[in-house]
């Protein structure tokens, strides 16, 4: 038997035949003798290989090269350089497909990809303690640009046509607000940052504080020479601790590298800056009322004029901007105006950060491009609603704000748009509503908040919204009666045009807008005792659907009360008696058995059960 | 310290990207554990005192441990980010003591992803 220096083991499966293996063996034959290599090759025709969707296959040994998807045409190649040189055709041979990660790649994950990061470039990039770590970011670098290489009005004219509005939630244009304190005479200028972050389910000014807090210096010491300030201060809340700390660390080791205090970088320019703790009062984050407090006095507005910019703190010219208007400062300047610009619409340009929290699977802090669909941002971002419920509204804008519904969640996320509907954009908070809350219950917990948190200097204010939350409690309680559906508005609309400062006069904004969108809800808490999402316990029944109750016990294993009895397989029963409405049975059941009925049902049901006990006594 | 010139500035710059761009420190991999508030909250000091404990028993001198603050993703804290040089960085998330020294042995030491553990990979887009 010759002694062959290669096998070429060519698949004769049916497979193989049929996408033509047999032509190619006889090339291979062929293209052998013209290289008198026959005597060398043996061209071994075998079984199916298993291969065959790549067929024509061919493996060659010893090298165990394998081939696929050879054609006549390949023959030549393979024999000149592999047979005869001893260098395998790669493109001929088999590739593995590219192993897929398990892990997927940002790009490919909304979440991700559908963000742009401005304000929060640095976040969970640098170590927010360590300033060095900001300057490799490019830190300092647009504050040194301000400082050597613009005149205030250069500064001013930068942020202006950059559309720059103010991210604490009244939306005015910074550049603007600049402006006007600019132009103010005056030796001693205020250059104030509002830190004192309160509506319930915001954070972001908390992230930008504590992931990159050098950034709120450099934005203030940029504002400071636009304005002619020498003397900032930051005004947090004493909740935000870590916010405190990295900021206090900050402000060491910015003064420790001079770029903080008397001639910044050699510039010859002064800005000292001080952290001032809030005790956490929500009106505080009114600008004039955060005056007071930073003077030390009790934190109440005052009416305007004059403006801060003209007289603020201590009477002097002020500048104040939230903390994610100062994150996107050095960008702008470092960047330009028209850099700026790219993002967002005309009116609201670049991006927004925003919390987005309540019933969405990604809870986070996001930063997306002003004018993305509200739609995106909750179903892509947000990965839609959790424990697959139903979208209801979504609030934005805290106790400020309003709610927005199902319908309009095409509009894009602009100032002016979501003005239309009756929110407001605020300061970022994001809060999804699924189907298992009630409105009048949602209106309700804003109006507490913003009951406690008034000021009670204007009576408009301390009473309207004590009248509001009251009425809201009765609705809730089964007192309400007809007409307080109008007569709510009425005083909302009394309250708003009558209050001194924002608080009081967007204080009412959640009980209009849920009116406005979830009127229905009002009527039936009001006309039928009912609440439907089953949260007021007195306006609220739970009973099982027979027809559907599959008897998986559920239900009765969640029940506190053990009140919920029934055969296994068989539909269950709540014992109506022992029901105390904490809904841990209708948020279990898989099966949309466990219903919500009126009040009143659950009399009706206790009678009944009642009459069955008798009957079944009767029956004995 | 000395006051900063605007040429300082610069320097540092140079000098500091070192530990954002892991070849030029010398480095082969650097781990982020994110602690902000939520982080934290969720249990981060845990993981970062792991990390810290595997770093001293493995006497590991080319690895960088950092902190730095929330990573967006509040809801998968406590979360860590870990980039071997060349690669794109990877996200942890849900981290534990166990699972962080798992994903520093298998990962840091050894180059495989944890992927049971992975998040997601790849950069977030800026500006």
């Amino acid at each position: 038997m010759a002694n062959y220096r290669a096998n070429l083991m060519m698949c004769g499966g049916t497979g193989c035949i049929a996408s033509g293996s047999l032509k190619v063996r006889e090339a291979l034959l062929e293209e052998l003798r013209k290289h008198k290599l026959e005597n060398e090759m043996n061209v071994v025709l075998t079984g199916c290989n298993g291969f065959c969707a790549e067929g024509p296959i061919m493996t060659v040994y010893p090298d165990g090269i394998f081939y696929e998807k050879l054609t006549a045409a390949d023959v030549p190649l393979i024999v000149e350089e592999h047979l005869l040189k001893g260098r395998p055709v790669e493109k001929l041979m088999y590739k593995e497909p590219e192993k897929k990660s398990a892990v997927p790649v940002m790009k490919d994950i909304p979440f991700f990809n559908l963000q742009v990061l401005r304000a929060l470039r640095n976040k969970g990039l640098i170590d927010p303690e360590k300033i060095e770590e900001y300057i490799a970011r490019d830190g300092y670098q647009a504050a040194a640009k301000a400082l050597t290489e613009m005149a205030p009005e250069d500064i001013i004219r930068e942020v202006k046509d950059s559309g720059l509005r103010g991210r604490g939630g009244a939306g005015f244009p910074t550049g603007l607000k600049w402006e006007l304190c600019s132009r103010v005479p005056g030796q001693l200028k205020y250059i104030l940052c509002n830190g004192d972050e309160g509506d319930p389910g915001a954070f972001m000014d908390r992230s930008i504080m504590e992931a990159d807090p050098h950034v709120v210096l450099e934005g203030m010491i940029i504002g400071a020479k636009a304005i002619g300030a020498s003397k900032g201060y930051i005004y947090v809340r004493a909740e935000y601790p870590l916010a405190v700390q990295r900021l206090r660390l900050a402000i060491e080791q910015a003064k420790a590298y001079g770029l903080l205090g008397e001639n910044i970088l050699g510039t010859g320019f002064n800005l000292d800056i001080e952290i001032y703790l809030g005790a956490g009062a929500f009106v505080c984050g009114e600008e004039t009322a955060l005056m007071r407090s930073l003077e030390g006095k009790r934190g109440m507005p005052i009416p305007r004029p004059p403006f801060p910019a003209v007289q603020g703190l201590w009477k002097k010219p002020t500048v104040l901007n939230n903390v994610e208007t100062y994150a996107n400062i050095p960008p702008i300047i470092l960047h330009g105006a028209p850099w700026y610009k790219s993002l967002g619409t005309e009116k609201s340009t670049g991006t927004k950060v925003f919390a987005l929290t309540g019933a969405v699977n990604n809870i986070g802090l996001i930063e997306v491009p002003m004018g993305i669909p509200l739609r995106n941002v909750i179903y892509d971002i947000g990965g839609g609603i959790k424990k697959g419920r139903k979208f209801k509204a979504v609030q934005l804008g805290g106790p400020s704000g309003g709610c927005i519904p199902e319908h309009l969640l095409d509009i894009p996320v602009t100032y002016e748009d979501i003005v239309q509907t009756g929110a407001i954009v605020g300061s970022g908070g994001m809060v999804v509503i699924d189907d298992s809350n009630c409105m009048v219950s949602l209106a309700k917990f804003f109006l507490e908040f913003t009951t406690d948190e008034s000021c009670g200097k204007c009576p408009p204010c301390r009473i309207g919204t004590k009248v509001l939350h009251g009425k809201l409690e009765d609705i809730c309680a089964g007192r309400g009666q007809e007409g307080d559906i109008e007569l709510l508005q009425d005083l909302c609309y009394d309250t708003i045009n009558t209050s001194l400062c924002g608080l009081g006069q967007t204080a009412p904004n959640p009980i209009l807008s849920t009116i406005k969108y979830f009127r229905d809800e009002y009527e039936s808490h009001i006309k039928e005792g009912w609440c439907k999402a089953g949260v007021c316990r007195p306006l609220s029944t739970f009973y099982i659907e027979t027809e559907t109750c599959k008897g998986c016990g559920a239900c009765a294993r969640a029940c506190p009360q053990k009140a919920i009895s029934g055969e296994k397989k068989k539909p269950h029963v709540i014992n109506q008696e022992l029901c105390i409405k904490c809904r841990s049975c209708y948020e279990t059941c898989k099966f949309g058995s466990l219903k919500v009925g009126p009040g009143r049902l659950r009399d009706e049901l206790i009678a009944r059960a009642k009459e069955n006990e008798l009957k079944g006594v009767e029956q004995a | 310290m000395a006051k900063l010139t605007i040429d300082d500035l610069k320097k540092i710059k140079e000098e500091y990207k070192a530990t954002f761009t892991l070849r030029e420190g010398g480095y082969r991999a650097k781990i982020t554990v994110h602690m902000g508030t939520c982080g934290i909250a969720a249990g981060a000091r845990n993981v970062m005192n792991a990390l810290v404990d595997e770093m001293a028993k493995t006497d590991s001198k080319d690895v960088i441990v950092t902190t730095s603050g929330c990573a967006g993703f509040c809801s998968k804290e406590p979360m860590a980010t870990v980039e071997l040089l060349g690669q794109a960085p990877v996200k942890y998330w849900a981290l534990s003591d166990e699972k962080i020294r798992k994903i520093f042995q298998e990962h840091v030491r050894e180059g495989k992803v944890v992927e049971e553990y992975a998040l997601v990979t790849g950069n977030e887009t800026a500006y």
